[in-house]
């Protein structure tokens, strides 16, 4: 069965060459969608990404990329919206794509998140004037 | 035709019929100018956002021994010490000393005066750091200390414009993402971004500054304030629509209020990466239904007010007066628009949640007896052009 799954990926300093993107496309049959990634000097770094591919090529493509010291996380956390803290103001809704960050109501214009649909780029962090969305990646 | 003095006994003695800008329009809609006008006393408008051009005074009272202040910093944010021993007016755009700035673009701007003002009114323990060149009667030269709003004699929040009328729309003809004061506009076209509260806005509903004068009660982030003048840039003089409405900035307000009587969901510190940081504002404006002419210009919809759209890469640093095009409020709050045949996503600065939400605050401290209106002492002026800036060589 073909599923699609969103995984964060969180390298330690890792001294390793190995291209992992590439050995996930070509070893386990797998489409990548990277969404967000850093590397910081330190060498450390994150991935965000969706697999999609057979269910199992999935299973083994995470015990390849976990033996390399990366911690592996499926929780939708890329972006976390503090509701206390927005105005409703409606900044954040021509910078978010996906309408993760939407109009709740057309009528009092409230803004609601939709944490499924997040693609964790991170655009509402540095566009929101409140800082109500924040990350845990960053 | 009604008078102050009859509306504010009504209020007194809960008899005043009192709407919000929204019911005001449904009523009319449904039963016509001519009975809203005889039948409400009075309509609340509101609005919600960043603006730049306000700032506090405050009185720290003496210290012991005493000092005259010649510089102090509010947790590391600068405020004018050039009034008398105690005094500082500190304003909501003011970085901290060494603040990166733009040095490394786009900057981040995390902190300034419109936070510390939050932070005021939240309550909040905050850092004075103050030097003097000592006096003989003012001997202490240097001071580090911690207050709240409660240690201070006075926190009046003096802002010398709010309430624009009306505010143009900002998009990005360049082929790079801008960084403004509208925020983040997107190559070609790629977003528009207003900041208006629309048919909610106090002077959207006054264009002609009728009700809306110097000594007009505002409810300014919860307290009971004043329009103390004019705001700055003040320009009555400009093209209007239909039911007097002006189709670019046009008015504006200076208010001022007693900030320990604010709340701070509606005084909050924010920040534009690239840009800087301001202070976005909740403010209400009760207008009385004198006669029918005002009842008609509540009767504003957003399809009825138009605003112009500014490229923000080239005309508006320029200054070269092009308009791209303009639209309405109505077309704006459709969340994709069609203009110059691109469809364009919207962004909103103005919260107009927050504005639904003062405008019931305020209705329901008019209900209450509590807030009662005043006669402006000097009309706003109604005619009044904008001056520019000429360098000279």
């Amino acid at each position: 069965m073909i599923v699609t799954h969103k995984y964060f990926l969180k390298f330690p300093k890792c001294e390793t060459e190995t291209p992992i993107v590439y050995h996930l496309v070509k070893d386990y049959d797998l489409e990548v969608n990277i969404f967000r990634a850093k590397v910081t000097s330190e060498g450390e770094g994150y991935l965000v990404l969706d697999l999609k591919g057979k269910e199992v090529k999935i299973a083994e493509a995470l015990k390849y990329v976990a033996s390399f010291g990366v911690s592996i996380d499926t929780i939708d956390k890329g972006v976390i919206r503090d509701d206390s803290l927005c105005t409703h103001c409606g900044n954040c809704l021509s910078h978010c794509k996906p309408k993760a960050l939407h109009l709740a109501d057309p009528v009092t214009r409230r803004i609601a998140f939709d944490e499924k649909l997040c693609i964790a780029c991170g655009r509402c962090i540095d566009n929101c004037p409140m800082k109500a969305c924040s990350s845990l990646l960053e | 035709m009604k008078t102050y003095n009859q509306i504010n006994e009504k209020i007194s003695s809960g008899k005043a019929v009192v709407l919000t800008a929204s019911e005001m329009k449904e009523y009319i809609e449904a039963h016509g100018v001519r009975k809203a006008a005889k039948d409400v006393d009075v309509v609340t408008t509101a609005t919600f956002g960043p603006m730049c051009s306000s700032g506090c005074f405050l009185n720290f009272g003496h210290s012991k021994p005493k000092m005259r202040i010649t510089a102090c910093r509010l947790d590391g944010v600068p405020a004018y010490s050039g009034i008398a021993a105690v005094d500082c007016y500190l304003g909501a755009t003011q970085l901290r000393d060494r603040d990166p700035a733009n040095s490394n673009f786009p900057g981040k701007f995390d902190f300034g005066g419109g936070y510390v003002m939050e932070k005021l009114v939240r309550g909040e323990e905050i850092e004075l750091t103050a030097y003097s060149y000592g006096t003989q009667d003012y001997p202490l030269r240097d001071l580090k200390t911690k207050f709240t709003i409660h240690d201070l004699n006075q926190a009046i929040m003096v802002n010398p414009r709010n309430c624009y009328q009306n505010y143009n729309v900002a998009t990005n003809c360049s082929d790079k993402r801008l960084y403004t004061y509208m925020g983040q506009l997107e190559p070609k076209m790629g977003n528009l971004t207003y900041c208006s509260a629309g048919e909610l806005s106090p002077l959207l509903n006054d264009p002609l500054y009728e009700t809306i004068g110097v000594g007009s009660v505002v409810w300014l982030a919860g307290a009971r304030g004043h329009v103390f003048s004019e705001g700055t840039q003040h320009c009555p003089t400009c093209e209007r629509t239909d039911n007097d409405v002006p189709a670019e900035g046009a008015g504006t307000l200076a208010l001022t209020a007693d900030m320990k009587k604010m709340r701070p969901e509606f005084v909050r510190g924010c920040s534009f990466v690239g840009y800087g940081v301001s202070l976005a504002l909740g403010i209400g404006i009760p207008i009385p239904v004198l006669n029918e002419r005002i009842a008609k210009h509540l009767g504003v919809r957003d399809k009825d007010i138009r605003a112009q759209v500014i490229d923000y890469s080239t005309d508006y640093p320029l200054r070269t007066g092009n308009v791209l095009g303009t639209v309405t409020y109505e077309q704006l709050k459709s969340e994709v628009i069609e203009f110059k045949g691109k469809k364009i996503t919207v962004s909103s600065m103005s919260s107009r949640y927050k504005a639904l939400e003062i405008c019931q605050l305020l209705k329901d401290d008019i209900l209450k007896g509590d807030f009662l209106l005043s006669q402006p002492l000097a009309p706003l002026p109604k005619e009044q052009g904008m001056k520019q800036l000429t360098i000279r060589k």
